[in-house]
């Protein structure tokens, strides 16, 4: 089975991201970088299908030069091979789509892994806009249906079920109130949520490995891809901080204030 | 002529999902800035209830689309209708609540339509075709102004920023709107879905919500219990959610559920910014921690430094005893 996964490159989510004070965009400084966290949760699903199946994981990033370092994170993780969308300017998630379809049509894998959302944009788009490109099935918001300290999770089991004959698979998904199970026609495209997995660290001798595996270079332009994003930031702003609270002694306080001062309870 | 469309959603049991009434009421401020009509799209097996009791919330047509494909929900066979309605009535401007589902369906609707899409929408500005889309960034460190440059523009609108729309005025006009063929041609089946089953209120439409974190060890029932003497709704933080200790749909946050209660207690959370993302819009929120350097303390109007284990009883109690 050929499993296709992305890695795209992110803040580090303990990072405290900063508006520049003209809005034009947020202060890069100091800020660390990680691949996605939901696009970890993909890699890792994939490498544990292509395990459990056998078969190749294969992991793309669109992005400028620094990509390759979440690239060769998932190939030290295990991926297979690694393809970098090798573009500089702004992306939205139709741009990200239109190129990971063309991505797609040259691998022609069975199966893609993408995060449910990307943590800057936090758009949780571009798998839905893909899956209708490639007028295939969609199962966002994959989930695990035991829990992340269950045995199944540390047997390192797949959550997504392929059907014996390859054509289908089966995938529970978190909604709003419960969880619901699809059965998508392979190929398709499963996006992650965070109770899929855990993703495994890269080991020392995986780190060593990934050095030697290929990442291929394409661009929006071999793809025959306009990449210009549709959707356009005008301005960035800080949100409206809170007013400072108060610290109130004991619970009785708390119970007064509640009642009556903010009139809540 | 260009209209807005909004796409009303059903819970599983066929009843309106409330978050509707705030993407009519959303849909209702697009439609006074940019001079189109509001339209309401919906989308059922038998669609003829749930238009009769949205038609007086300040829609000018309902549309209602009848297939048995949608007995239960999926993006695929959802969104070649909806595309196909939002192009025969010209709709400029297609949009639901951010609910799972709506974050499901609508980059699929775009996506048929070519169409930029916004998600989680706080609010629109400008007028005429040429609107500003508020929304946040980032787990909300980052709040964006953008435009989307395509023809049609697609959008999810976080319900808590839009209060829900009430009955009232002229009854819409419901026409019904043949599905397309290929619905009932979707690639993906529905197998089963497993309903968190719940007597306490829904966590996203709750007045009060008590949500607890790794603080409590896994051990919820003074959570439980307080939310029990108040009517709240519970909520979690996302670490209390992969432990597996609570349901993951009670996970508040960027990548979880948005609520702004009138009363927010956050018990044993310690206040991270993608947990503050789904709760800092709440009214009142009242942090309980043993840390006092804990960033909920930040943003709480009413922080006290305690063992929740101590405080969340001795509360429960001063509420139980002032009611009777
Ligand atoms: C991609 C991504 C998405 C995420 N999305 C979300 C999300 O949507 N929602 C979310 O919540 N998180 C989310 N997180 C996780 C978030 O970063 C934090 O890890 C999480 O919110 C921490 O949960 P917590 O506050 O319960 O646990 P901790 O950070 O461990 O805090 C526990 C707190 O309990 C206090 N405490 C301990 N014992 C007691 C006691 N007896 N009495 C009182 N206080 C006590 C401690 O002082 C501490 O402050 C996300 C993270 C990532 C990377
Ligand atoms: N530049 C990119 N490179 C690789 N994958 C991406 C990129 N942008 C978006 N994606 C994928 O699309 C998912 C959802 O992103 P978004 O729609 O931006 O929230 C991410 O988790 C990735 O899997």
């Amino acid at each position: 089975m050929k499993i296709l996964v992305t890695a795209k490159r992110v803040e580090d989510p303990e990072s405290k991201i900063k508006v520049k004070a003209d809005g034009s965009g947020i202060v890069q400084e100091g800020l660390k970088y990680k691949i996605n966290p939901f696009d970890e949760i993909a890699v890792e699903e994939g490498l544990r299908l292509a395990a459990k199946l056998g078969g190749e994981v294969v992991v793309v990033s669109i992005g400028a030069k620094e990509v390759q370092e979440q690239l060769r994170h998932a190939l030290a993780m295990g991926a297979t091979k690694a393809v970098w969308v090798n573009h500089a300017g702004a992306l939205d998630p139709m741009s990200a789509a239109g190129l990971l379809k063309a991505v797609i049509d040259r691998e022609k894998p069975d199966l893609a892994i993408l995060g449910k959302q990307s943590i800057d944009d936090d758009q949780n788009q571009t798998g839905q806009y893909l899956a209708e490109w490639l007028g295939w099935s969609q199962a966002t918001f994959a989930s695990k249906p035991e829990s992340l300290e269950s045995d199944a999770e540390k047997a390192k089991t797949p959550a997504i079920q392929v059907a014996a004959d390859g054509k289908s698979a089966q995938v529970v998904r978190e909604v709003d109130n419960g969880l619901t199970t699809l059965s998508v026609k392979l190929p398709a495209i499963v996006t992650t949520d965070l109770r899929l997995n855990l993703p495994r660290y890269a080991s020392l001798p995986g780190i060593m490995k990934a050095k030697n595996k290929p990442i291929e270079e394409l661009t929006p332009a071999t793809l025959g891809v306009d990449a210009t994003p549709q959707v356009e930031v005008v301005k960035m702003s800080a949100p409206p901080p809170r007013k400072a609270g108060v610290k109130v002694g004991d619970v009785q306080e708390l119970f007064t204030k509640l009642k009556n001062e903010a009139k809540v309870i | 002529m260009s209209t807005v469309l909004i796409v009303a959603e059903a819970q599983p049991d066929g009843h309106l999902r409330k978050a509707t009434l705030h993407a009519l009421a959303a849909g209702k401020d697009l439609s006074q800035k940019t001079g189109a009509p509001l339209h309401l799209a919906v989308l059922a097996e038998d669609p003829a209830k749930l238009a009769e009791q949205l038609k007086p919330y300040g829609a000018a047509v309902i549309h209602t689309v009848a297939s048995p494909a949608f007995a239960h929900y999926v993006a695929e066979s959802f969104a070649p209708a909806v595309a196909a309605l939002a192009s025969s009535i010209g709709a400029d401007f297609v949009g639901t609540a951010a609910t799972a589902q709506g974050r499901d369906l609508m980059p699929r609707v775009a996506a048929r339509l070519k169409a930029a899409m916004a998600s989680d929408v706080l609010a629109f500005s400008g007028s005429g075709t040429d609107v500003t889309f508020t929304r946040p960034m980032w787990a909300g460190s980052v709040i964006a102004d953008v435009k989307l440059k395509t023809p049609v523009k697609v959008f999810t609108v976080r319900a808590t920023e839009f209060s829900a729309a009430e009955p009232g005025g002229a009854a819409a006009e419901v026409k019904a709107f043949p599905a397309p063929g290929e619905v009932t041609g979707s690639p993906t089946q529905f197998v089963a879905f497993n309903e968190v089953k719940s007597a306490r209120p829904e966590l996203t439409e709750a007045s009060i919500v008590v949500s607890g974190g790794r603080g409590t060890k896994g051990d919820f029932k003074e959570i439980e219990a307080l939310a029990d003497e108040l009517g709240a709704a519970v909520g979690a933080s996302r670490a209390v959610c992969d432990a597996g200790w609570v349901p993951n749909d009670l996970q508040v946050g960027q990548t979880g559920k948005v609520v702004a209660p009138k009363l927010y207690i956050a018990a044993g959370i310690s206040g991270a910014i993608q947990h503050l993302a789904g709760m800092k819009g709440s009214k009142v929120i009242v942090a309980i921690n043993k840390d006092p350097e804990a960033p909920i303390f930040q943003v709480a109007d009413y922080g006290i430094v305690a063992d929740l284990f101590k405080v969340l009883p001795e509360l429960r109690a001063a509420i139980h005893s002032s009611k009777s």
